[in-house]
């Protein structure tokens, strides 16, 4: 087919995500095998006590150590960093993001496949607050919360993306590299910095509606006090960028 | 400049341009008008911000298809992996 071809680096994060693993690689497998794109899959597992670790190495076994990378990591160290050690052994020129919790669906990748190449984009973002992007599984107060952040956000920081929050993009390789050096906050606002220092350093950004689909299977990780955390971010990023 | 430096900014103006405005010998029915500015402007944003988030609520995409769709997937994903021989 076609000589030099992408390759698409698919950075999975999980912590005790046993039940959500094989489920999101299946679909992942399923949906590059129908597009046609050449890829491969890195799961940064930090330690879960649930044997998610056990699960991916079956997982590797069935498709093959080239499809399934495991860069396990011994204990719990955070989102960020783990987006930082998976980037590490990606070998594509692209770099996919996205929570293993079945929340993102792979089917939305060729569509973001798509789109960027449609503009060249440097990234691509999907989106629940645009076009036909939709939200299943969220309680009244879960939806205000949302669109309040979203807003106040938009308000403050007119950060040209309709997603700030959102863990679901495609980024070229070395754009994220670079956006990963300049990023220092946490949780949250860490996708939301991303998009931020994006525009400041010139990056063209896309965006593709999408579907988020509550977890069904294991728990929340970032509990408790979201909402204050967030707002400091989010006035963080308002004073300093 | 920081977000907040542009912020600051366009307020200042906006006060500078009241001030001067306040301060002008202006005939009579406009004093009354020009001093309750700011607090119309005010209340106009927060209606604003009100009136938008309580649309975007009130359309917020509530998909029951795209979680349909994946529990049928999810099911499918299981039966192919088992005959994998996969162990959940
Ligand atoms: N490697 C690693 N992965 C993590 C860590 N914390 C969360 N994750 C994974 O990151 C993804 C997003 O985390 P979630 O807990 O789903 O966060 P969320 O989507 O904001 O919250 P809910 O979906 O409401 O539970 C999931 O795939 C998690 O398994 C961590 O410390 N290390
Ligand atoms: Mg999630």
């Amino acid at each position: 087919m076609v000589a030099a071809r992408e390759k698409y680096s698919v950075l999975l994060p999980t912590y005790n995500e046993r039940e959500n693993l094989p489920l999101i690689v299946w679909l992942l497998v399923r949906s590059f095998e129908q597009s046609g794109n050449n890829f491969e899959i890195i799961v940064i597992d930090d330690g879960s006590p649930d044997g998610t670790q056990e699960v991916a190495e079956q997982l590797v076994n069935i498709y093959g150590s080239d499809k399934i990378l495991l860069r396990p990591r011994a204990k719990k160290l955070g989102l960020g960093t783990a987006y930082i050690h998976g980037m590490k052994h990606a070998t594509g020129n692209f770099i996919i993001i996205m929570d293993a919790d079945l929340s993102h669906h792979p089917k939305f990748i060729p569509e973001f496949i798509r789109k960027q190449k449609e503009g060249n984009f440097d990234i691509v973002s999907g989106t629940r607050y645009k076009g036909n992007g939709v939200v299943h599984g969220w309680d009244l107060k879960r939806k205000l919360i949302s669109r309040g952040a979203n807003f106040l956000t938009q308000v403050l920081l007119r950060p040209g993306a309709s997603d700030l929050t959102g863990s679901f993009r495609l980024y070229k390789k070395e754009v994220l590299q670079k956006l990963m050096e300049k990023c220092v906050s946490k949780g949250y606002v860490f996708q939301m910095e991303m998009i931020v220092r994006a525009r400041q350093l010139g990056y063209s950004i896309g965006e593709v509606p999408i579907s988020f689909v509550d977890r069904v299977y294991g728990e929340s990780k970032l509990g408790g006090n979201e909402i204050v955390s967030f707002l400091k971010g989010l006035l963080t990023l308002f004073a300093t960028t | 400049m920081t977000k907040l430096l542009q912020w600051l900014l366009a307020l200042a103006l906006l006060g500078v341009a009241w001030i001067a405005l306040t301060l002008e010998p202006l005939p009579p029915p406009w004093p009354q008008l020009v001093w309750p500015l700011p607090t119309y402007l005010l209340v106009a944003f927060g209606c604003y911000s009100l009136a938008t988030v309580g649309h975007r609520l009130a359309t917020f995409n509530d998909c029951e298809a795209a979680a349909r769709e994946l529990q049928s997937q999810i099911q499918e994903a299981r039966a192919d992996l088992a005959g994998r021989g996969m162990t959940f």
